[in-house]
């Protein structure tokens, strides 16, 4: 057991330690980062200091290890652009994404199992076959799209929503969150719809799947054998069974969610670490990137490494093969 | 045998063989397959059949800027689905706008495949170092979303590029980015059948008589792992479109002055709001439809070559 936390754990610290070769990469040999950070008439004394300051005249070796230590510690230096620390921006963003991300997940989930379920106990019909041609649909559209014609029918044409920005938002210590504001909720609608719109199809198309296998296995039968309605043997027994993968892999998809949440936040000009990379990659702002990348890779690694230790406590098999 | 009759022979085959009546009796198919045609010719064709140029600034009057759609209240014949800001032809920039983003699409699949392919075969077939090596490349990349690693090469590209050549260089950065993105599913789907066909008595047969290992690879194992390739790569056009149109839209992708597809989605967007809607809509359905219908034809192909399905 506590061999095979040590192993998955290592794996998961050599991940990162790649990423963390390709963000420094980045930020050393793309351009010259001196010359990024400084005016262009800056004198030659000035880009020594700036040089040695960033250790840049030390060997690589040395400038990976401090690198590593820095990002261990969230330093990820000082954006070429806003001149501001990136540990200070990203920090400032965080909450706004996370809120999203969250807000999306759980539209996703509401809307997505009831449809699933409902599809997997009436297969032939008429409302079934709607849902999947509207799912196919679903996955067909590009989201910014999806996001656009919310827009232009909620806040354009019926003016009920807000399109743009989070509304008021309250501060908790560093965090702030949309939560505790009517304005705040508003505006979190429409993007939390656009961003868990595809969620929905996935999620529905996962139960359904799911819970007509689980219909099909021998305990449901027993079950039903025993007399039992129903209504207990769909919601008590199979529903129970149908979900467990359902939650891993909306937890796998929280992951990627953060990273779509990109495409959301430009659309709805939500102020989060998407809209904060988006900007980063069109002024090619290296150390705002690399930041943004170790994060994403560590929630990546982070959430991946936390489904496969739950497996292992959960499944008895796996712990007799490792 | 008379030499007019073969390709006539042949034409028949095509038509009687399996491939065609799974097209032909299936009504989505043949919409999908109509939709395509459609819009890849109308961009082939855009210089030809475009009533305006977009590009050419002479012919642009301020005085047609923000005009509706020939249905809508003030509607003018002359543009069909009404103008820009600008006065330009919204209908034409939609053909413009369709053939670049077609062009990146067609060329980045055509890389990825090469690349893919090449490297399916010699990880395949020579197993070792080699594989472990793409192989890993390959599972690192899988596991993040396609188009975070998509924006980030292009980042990455664009920090190397001097600031004034990134809209000149754009349709190439999108083509390498798109390109690096999608190479992994070619080379994981080409390399395990090509494990497969290692062993194969032809494989010996050719490995006695001497052969040397690429000619192996590429003229007896490649035509017999092509037909998964051919599935892929037409649901990855769609990708592929879907990847470029994606990034133009977030502003990191095709430049104002050239437009595709996503970029004139962008543009378009930022005048939603004075209710110019048509600016940005039309070009998002002929997206729409683009994708849905070259998805339609990918599913269509992996059914239909599907040996399980039969």
């Amino acid at each position: 057991m506590i061999a095979y936390v040590l192993r998955r754990l290592m794996q998961s610290v050599l991940v990162m330690l790649a990423v963390a070769l390709i963000a420094f990469s980045m930020f050393r040999f793309i351009g010259d980062p001196v010359n990024s950070m400084l005016p262009e008439n800056a004198s030659v004394e000035d880009r020594q200091v700036l040089r040695e300051q960033l250790g840049l005249d030390q060997p690589v070796t040395t400038q990976f290890a401090k690198f590593v230590t820095g990002a261990v510690q969230g330093e990820f230096g000082v954006s070429y652009r806003n001149k501001r620390a990136v540990s200070e921006m990203i920090a400032e963003r965080l909450p706004a994404t996370l809120e999203l991300v969250l807000a999306a997940a759980v539209f996703a989930l509401l809307l997505g199992v009831p449809m699933g379920i409902y599809a997997a106990l009436h297969p032939k019909g008429f409302l079934a076959n709607t849902l999947n041609v509207a799912s196919l649909i679903g996955i067909s559209v590009p989201t910014f799209v999806t996001g656009i014609l919310l827009i232009l029918i909620f806040s354009v044409w019926l003016n009920w929503l807000p399109s743009f920005g989070r509304g008021q938002t309250v501060d908790i210590g560093w965090w702030s969150t949309g939560f505790l504001t009517v304005s705040g909720l508003k505006s979190l609608i429409l993007p939390a719809v656009m961003l868990g719109l595809f969620q929905v199809t996935l999620i529905m198309r996962l139960v359904r799947a799911e819970m007509m296998e689980v219909l099909r296995s021998d305990f449901v039968r027993f079950a039903r054998a025993r007399g039992l309605s129903n209504r207990a043997v769909h919601f008590g027994h199979a529903l129970g069974n149908t979900l467990m993968p359902v939650i891993t892999i909306v937890g796998l998809q929280l992951g990627s969610m953060i990273a779509f949440a990109i495409i959301t936040e430009t659309v709805f000009q939500w102020p989060g670490m998407g809209l904060l990379f988006i900007q980063a990659v069109s002024f090619a702002d290296i150390p705002v990137m690399s930041a943004y990348l170790v994060l994403v890779a560590l929630v990546f690694v982070a959430i991946n490494m936390i489904v496969d230790l739950l497996y292992f406590a959960i499944d008895p098999r796996l712990s007799v093969r490792a | 045998m008379s030499l007019e009759a073969f390709p006539q022979s042949r034409l028949a085959a095509i038509i009687e063989s399996d491939l065609f009546y799974k097209f032909r009796t299936s009504w989505i198919t043949v919409g999908a397959f109509v939709v395509t045609l459609v819009i890849v010719l109308a961009a082939v064709l855009a210089p030809w059949i475009a009533p305006h140029d977009p590009f050419d600034v002479s012919t642009l009057s301020l005085w047609d800027s923000e005009l509706p759609p020939v249905w809508a209240e003030g509607g003018d014949p002359r543009f069909l689905l009404g103008t820009d800001n600008q006065g330009r032809d919204v209908f034409s920039a939609i053909l413009y706008g369709s053939r670049i983003s077609l062009a990146v699409g067609f060329v980045s699949v055509a890389f990825a495949m090469v690349i893919g392919i090449v490297i399916g075969l010699v990880s395949g077939y020579f197993g070792g170092a080699i594989d472990a090596f793409f192989m890993r490349i390959a599972d690192v990349m899988l596991s993040f979303p396609t188009i975070l690693v998509a924006l980030l090469v292009s980042g990455i590209v664009r920090g190397a590029l001097p600031r004034e050549m990134h809209d000149s260089a754009a349709l190439i950065v999108l083509v390498f980015a798109i390109t690096v993105t999608t190479w992994v599913q070619y080379a994981r789907t080409v390399r395990s059948s090509t494990m497969v066909e290692r062993s194969r008595e032809y494989v010996y047969a050719a490995q006695l008589v001497g052969r040397k290992p690429f000619a192996i690879l590429f003229s007896h194992i490649l035509p017999n792992v092509m037909g998964p390739v051919l599935v892929i790569a037409t649901i990855n056009l769609a990708m592929a479109i879907l990847i470029e149109a994606t990034l133009s839209f977030l502003g990191v992708g095709m430049p104002p002055t050239n437009p595709s597809l996503g970029t004139l989605i962008r543009v378009g967007n930022e005048y939603l709001f004075s209710g110019v809607w048509w600016v940005v809509i039309f070009p998002s359905l002929t997206l729409v439809a683009l994708v849905l219908a070259v998805n339609l034809l990918g599913d269509w192909l992996r059914d239909a070559l599907n040996p399980k399905l039969r």
